[in-house]
């Protein structure tokens, strides 16, 4: 029992860190387009 | 390219849950070590994702300082985020098996130490590229990527030339493993191969598309809003593409 709290802590913490950096990623990617509208130029 | 990237990113997460099932459900549990030796099936392709994205920063580091090409100096950026996002999953998850393996979390044996000071060399490159406004950034950056590869193939080797807590590899030099484990170890090795491949390509394109605002605000800056618009209908290349 022990060992399987182990094994999912480290599988939900490999997932955790990969959702923060993803959602981390979509929001700069959401500001620079914001970003770039206001400057009137289309974002990529 | 960019219609690839969503059928490519469900392919990816397709091969993730895949790998997923096979770690968790289809691998044979381990003799000594029980469940807990799942966490080889992250560990170690994260390890790998890591070191291969180490590699591609070196390459484009290497490529930036010969040509000034800004499109690999964005790559650089973008694999050495990305490796370090991985690296940390590696230094998480290595001490979660180590606790109930060996009883401790972290000793400073030559793999965990080597592993932990690359982290520290990539971190130490991604603060110097946030806070530094030099003209000379993207090269202080690129020499100290080359320099952060060296330790890579220390990380690597360290447990073949040392003395260590570390366990050796079970592939190679004479180690074997249940056909179950190195399918699922294989294909969870290909699925993180694949998302960091994919996340560092969006992390690219983000990238890029920084460097595109800063250079339109840096034009609106100078020429007014007027002047910008102007320069933008006239289709004119923007001016981060630079020589390439």
């Amino acid at each position: 029992m022990s060992a399987l709290r182990f094994l999912y802590a480290a599988y939900i913490a490999t997932w955790a860190i990969h959702s923060v950096y993803l959602v981390s990623v979509v929001r700069r990617f959401r500001r620079l387009h914001q970003q770039m509208k206001e400057l009137g130029k289309p974002g990529k | 390219m960019k219609r690839a990237f969503p059928i490519l990113s469900v392919l990816t997460a397709i091969l993730l849950i895949y790998g997923l099932y096979q770690a968790l459900v289809v691998a044979p549990t381990e003799r000594t070590m029980g469940d807990v030796q799942r966490i080889f099936y992250y560990h170690v392709p994260s390890a790998w994702t890591a070191f291969c994205l180490f590699f591609v920063n070196l390459i484009a580091s290497v490529v930036y300082l010969a040509r000034k090409n800004l499109k690999a100096d964005a790559l650089a950026v973008a694999s050495a985020e990305v490796g370090v996002v991985f690296c940390t999953i590696v230094l998480v998850t290595g001490p979660i098996w180590a606790r109930p393996v060996w009883g401790i979390w972290w000793t400073w044996d030559v793999r965990l130490t080597t592993t932990l000071v690359l982290w520290l060399i990539y971190v130490s490159y991604l603060v110097l590229r946030r806070f530094s406004d030099s003209a000379q950034t993207p090269v202080l950056a690129a020499v100290l990527a080359i320099f952060g590869a060296l330790d890579v193939p220390l990380v690597y080797f360290s447990i073949w030339f040392f003395r260590t807590q570390h366990p050796q590899p079970v592939m190679g030099k004479g180690g074997s493993l249940d056909p179950r484990m190195l399918h699922a170890f294989l294909v969870n090795l290909l699925a993180f191969s694949c998302f960091g491949a994919m996340v560092c390509w969006a992390r690219y394109r983000l990238e890029r598309l920084r460097r595109d605002v800063e250079e339109a605000e840096a034009l609106e800056s100078l020429l007014g809003p007027e002047g910008l618009s102007s320069q933008t209908s006239k289709g004119r290349a923007p001016l981060n593409r630079g020589p390439q």
